[in-house]
């Protein structure tokens, strides 16, 4: 199942935010790193129909998102930049209020995300206002909301900025343990460059533009770097920085 | 239960919990109508006198009559602040969450449209009772005669407020909805002083009265109290419903 991007542009106000983009991401855990203002989430926006297209063409899978955008949203799970859960109400609420968008009872909803809230280490919080948790409880509620309903995809963007390293490390390995346990599509974005293992896809994105993606390993030896850190200030920044 | 039901009912839900976690909205909401019927109406009692029209079958004292135009206000008032709720979602991201729903978004629109105007009915049925304990007597049957009426009302100024809300940027515009929208509607009808005594005032006032589809929500509403049709107040309402109902599902913007 995946993901594949050709030739999108989009510009906001005639300036050009994405400039040709061809990526394809396949099953399990992609890294989208650049800076920003890079473009990632106008990217992200482009591929969770948040925006319309304007030039070019995203599949997921063979559903084209301009035409097949209701079933692409059964299969999709986001968690955006910006926190989308309803403070006033309570953890259980907001699932519940999730699940019934997509059709699902509250029973059922309970039933799936009781052993993913034990894992997160949030069980307990079920029927605490939302307002009430800190960033790193929020992220992990938002984190157990987007399996929900089961999807085959995952875009993330930003998830654990902000956040202590307890909770980042806690998020970061539940994700790549469902990317490899469920066979999922999974899109990181970041800027962290301490999220990148040497084995992961990446995707580095720069002024609207993809300038380079492959392995990492691959990419560090191709540009003779020792880090991801050095290999990505290589790329991303003008050569009288360096 | 299907997937639409399910969907429908927890928006449903989520509005009124959001409602009556809010405290002081659920007050004002209250509150506003009750001043006006217990501090100006009886200020502007015996200025304003009511002769005999329909659907009053005699004489009646002005605050029985403004009792429909207060319920259209509330209707009004909540109808904008739906609009608002739409543009905090909108702020806060919880809009994009209801929109990475499979289920089309028109109905998802038509959902939150009828949460409101549930509300707004909610709101009205409160305020009755209160009415009816300051001596302003509406029939128990015109309360049911009502329901579709304040549902009607509070369909089409939501959908209208959802119209709005494509034009609000920030939730600091609400200034502006209130005193560009909310006062003119409710000044410029039928809500506080019968439409014949504004054609002896001022005869192009009472034009602006008639063009405002408000006025036929009032009209509608009174009629509707007293276990009358007013066909005319109704059909007007009924197309505005339509219109705006469309328009509103049509343009809006999930994202600024």
């Amino acid at each position: 199942m995946s993901i594949t991007i050709t030739d999108v542009t989009y510009r906001f106000k005639a300036k050009p935010v994405l400039s040709d983009i061809n990526l394809s991401l396949q099953p399990g855990f992609n890294v989208l790193l650049g800076p920003n203002g890079a473009g990632k989430s106008t990217l992200l926006s482009l591929l969770t129909g948040q925006r319309t297209i304007q030039q070019g063409k995203i599949t997921f899978a063979d559903d084209d998102i301009r035409h097949d955008t209701r079933s692409i949203m059964a299969q999709l799970g986001v968690v955006f930049q910006q926190t989308t859960l309803d403070l006033d109400l309570t953890v259980l609420q907001n699932l519940t209020y999730f699940g019934a968008l997509h059709g699902l009872s509250a029973a059922t909803v309970l039933n799936r995300i009781t052993p993913v809230l034990t894992q997160l280490a949030l069980i307990d919080r079920l029927q605490d206002k939302v307002r009430s948790l800190n960033e790193g409880h929020r992220r992990r509620v938002e984190i157990a909301r987007c399996m929900i309903h089961l999807p085959q995809y995952l875009l993330l963007d930003e998830a654990t900025v902000g956040l202590d390293v307890d909770s980042r490390k806690l998020i970061i390995e539940h994700i790549r343990a469902l990317a490899t346990a469920q066979h999922l599509t999974v899109l990181w974005t970041t800027h962290l460059m301490d999220e990148v293992l040497e084995d992961d896809p990446l995707f580095i994105l720069n002024q609207g533009k993809l300038i380079e993606h492959g392995v990492c390993h691959t990419l560090l030896a191709k540009h003779q770097q020792s880090s991801v850190f050095d290999l990505y200030r290589t790329l991303t920044q003008p050569q009288g920085l360096l | 239960m299907n997937a639409y039901m399910i969907c429908f009912w927890a928006i449903l839900k989520r509005e009124v919990l959001r409602f009556f976690q809010q405290r002081s909205r659920l007050l004002s909401a209250l509150v506003r109508p009750l001043l006006w019927l217990i501090v100006f109406a009886a200020g502007f009692r015996s200025a304003l006198g009511v002769s005999i029209m329909p659907p009053y079958e005699s004489y009646i004292l002005y605050q029985e009559y403004i009792v429909p135009g207060l319920c259209a206000m509330i209707i009004l008032f909540n109808s904008m602040q739906t609009s608002l709720s739409m543009v905090y979602d909108r702020e806060m991201g919880s809009m994009k969450i209801l929109f990475m729903s499979p289920i089309p978004k028109s109905f998802l629109l038509l959902c939150k449209l009828i949460a409101a105007a549930c509300l707004s009915l909610l709101q009205v049925v409160i305020f009755l009772l209160l009415a009816n304990i300051v001596d302003v007597e509406i029939p128990w049957w015109g309360f049911i005669y009502a329901i579709p009426s304040v549902f009607l009302s509070a369909f089409f100024l939501g959908a209208l407020g959802l119209i709005l809300s494509n034009f609000i940027k920030q939730l600091e515009n609400f200034a502006g909805v209130m005193n560009f929208v909310i006062f003119p509607m409710f000044f410029l009808s039928s809500a506080l002083y019968p439409l014949w005594k504004i054609q002896e005032s001022s005869l192009w006032l009472y034009w602006i009265c008639q063009y405002n589809p408000f006025t036929y929500c009032v009209e509608m509403i009174r009629f509707a109290l007293y276990g009358q049709f007013n066909i005319q107040a109704s059909s007007v309402v009924l197309g505005c419903v339509l219109v705006c109902g469309f328009v509103a599902v049509g343009t809006f913007k999930p994202k600024k």
